[in-house]
């Protein structure tokens, strides 16, 4: 399976730390990954909001520079990104749509047997770790295990959803990152608010929206123990991390002081890849204490085992 | 209390063109209230989701187009994953923004102008480019400084590039902008 990778817009800026470590995780996994060349914004949210059509051609000329890395599918790590270019195609199976779109575009799109248009399926790259590669093969490549450290998981609105487009995982009550979290030890506690909007990108205009939302779904998380949260998405990690001290004083609550991770950060550390392919300095909430708390435990449980040994060996 | 006259208001090609646009089955919807149930934004909402549906479903278009609502959505499809029926209540909500905004009965400006520097570096770029939008908003609207409060982390954790990417295709891209602009103007 070679994939056709779609990097997103804010994998150049606020989200780093997803871009470098989702490339090492795929190279870690042996999946076989090309860029996209000149690749452009997929228009997010702002494009699907003005104009259909609009929104369907920005992802088309994508899907159509994809097709020419001869891959089998694109796959973007951005929900956002995954969710419009998967709503697109999915769309422009209607031929009165891929015309209105063939209309924006220089050259129009290829069309299929029933006059829909003829381009790459798109996936998460979550979708593809889970469905492609397979949990089995994730857990046997952990060699540092995440030590029972208690994390809620957070998917945000589009992984799943809507069902009929993104056909992946439950729409309401996901499980794949939960999946992939106990697969690298830790412990998953059960989480209402896994789905519950973040505020998305409504903290431009009004940053009470986003604060509020974000601020009840940290506080969720602390009150049922949870040392960290675990996310997908570069939006809900901006509005988790990056927003959390605003997010806690439109609640009135006291700091959450809540690392908020991508998963694949936390796949890079279980695998034991380099520590620049995971980029923690990024995050604005110090997620130090906690990931001196894995050695420590790690370190702990060695030394138990060793001692063990030495015990049943007569030393 | 409003009293609406459904014999005089009542427009069932709006309730058609939705169906149309948004692929879905206005009909099916019973009222449950469900989709309002899980939606995030109800309390801020001039008008609740459901009731838009039952304003479509009644033909009662400018109930249905002249809200609030439509600009606070957050497009995030809870109502669609809570609805019996199946419906995906979202892009019946998306198709109303879009019909709205064709009217000029967009409710919402901020929002709206958000949306619009973010196209823009679009358009110009071929990217999009979370400080020009920032920029760009700002400058337009005068608001948005709550945003400020973020800038000290954003800039020492180098989240925010100065220097935004631009594509070689972005004239291509450009063009995409052009000709949609050029169809709104036609329609
Ligand atoms: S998509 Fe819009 S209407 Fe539906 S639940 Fe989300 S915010 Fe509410
Ligand atoms: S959930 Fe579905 S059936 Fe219930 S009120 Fe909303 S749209 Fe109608």
């Amino acid at each position: 399976m070679k994939y056709a990778y779609y990097p997103g817009c804010s994998g150049h800026g606020s989200s780093v730390e997803y871009e470098v470590s989702t490339r090492a995780v795929c190279n870690a996994l042996g999946m076989d990954i090309v860029e996209i060349e000149d690749w452009n914004c997929c228009g997010s949210t702002p494009a699907h909001s003005v104009s259909h059509e609009l929104s369907g051609a920005l992802a088309a000329r994508n899907l159509m520079q994809a097709a020419k890395t001869g891959a089998d599918c694109v796959i973007s790590p951005c929900p956002s990104c995954s969710s419009n270019l998967k709503m697109a195609l999915w769309r422009m199976q209607k031929p009165a749509f891929k015309a209105d779109v063939d209309a924006l575009l220089d050259a129009p799109t290829p069309a299929n047997e029933q006059g829909g248009a003829d381009l790459l399926e798109t996936y998460s790259v979550l979708q593809a770790i889970v469905e492609n590669v397979g949990i089995d093969q994730v857990a046997s490549r952990v060699a540092y295990p995440l030590e029972g450290i208690k994390v809620v998981t957070y998917y945000g609105c589009l992984l799943s959803r809507p069902a009929h487009v993104a056909k992946f995982d439950d729409p309401n009550n996901p499980v794949s990152l939960d999946n992939i979290l106990k697969a690298l030890g830790a412990e998953v506690l059960p989480f209402a608010l896994k789905t519950e909007c973040c505020g998305a990108a409504m903290g431009i205009p009004d940053v009470n929206i986003p604060g509020t939302l974000s601020g009840r779904i940290l506080e969720t998380a602390k009150a049922v123990g949870a040392e960290a949260v675990v996310t997908a998405c570069p939006l809900c990690h901006m509005n988790l991390d990056l927003r959390q001290r605003q997010a806690a004083r439109i609640t009135k609550n006291r700091p959450f002081e809540l690392p908020v991770f991508y998963y694949t950060q936390l796949l890079a550390l279980a695998f034991g890849l380099p520590e620049n392919t995971m980029r923690f300095d990024k995050l604005a909430v110090n997620p130090k204490p906690l990931l001196d708390k894995i050695a420590e435990r790690r370190d702990a449980r060695v030394m138990a085992a060793y001692n063990e040994a030495r015990k049943a060996a007569g030393v | 209390m409003n009293i609406t006259r459904l014999d005089k208001a009542r427009d069932l090609t709006f309730k058609r063109q939705v169906e149309e646009e948004s692929g879905q089955n206005l009909s099916a919807c019973y009222q449950c209230g469900k989709c309002t149930a899980g939606c995030p934004s109800a309390q801020v909402y001039d008008r609740q989701v459901s009731q838009i549906m039952r304003a479509v479903q009644m033909g009662l278009k400018e109930e249905a187009l002249k809200n609030r609502s439509l600009w606070l959505c957050l497009s995030c499809s809870t109502c669609s994953s809570r609805c019996p029926n199946n419906i995906d209540v979202a892009a019946v909500m998306e198709t109303l923004r879009n019909m709205a905004r064709r009217e000029g009965w967009v409710q919402d400006r901020p929002i709206e102008t958000f949306w619009k520097s973010f196209l823009d570096t679009v358009k110009y770029t071929g990217r999009s480019y979370e400080l020009g939008v920032m920029a760009g908003f700002m400058a337009r609207t005068l608001r948005g400084w709550g945003n400020v409060e973020i800038a000290p982390t954003a800039l020492m954790k180098n989240k925010m590039p100065f220097i935004p990417s631009v594509i070689h295709g972005r004239e291509e891209v450009a063009r995409i902008f052009q000709r949609y602009a050029d169809k709104e103007d036609r329609s």
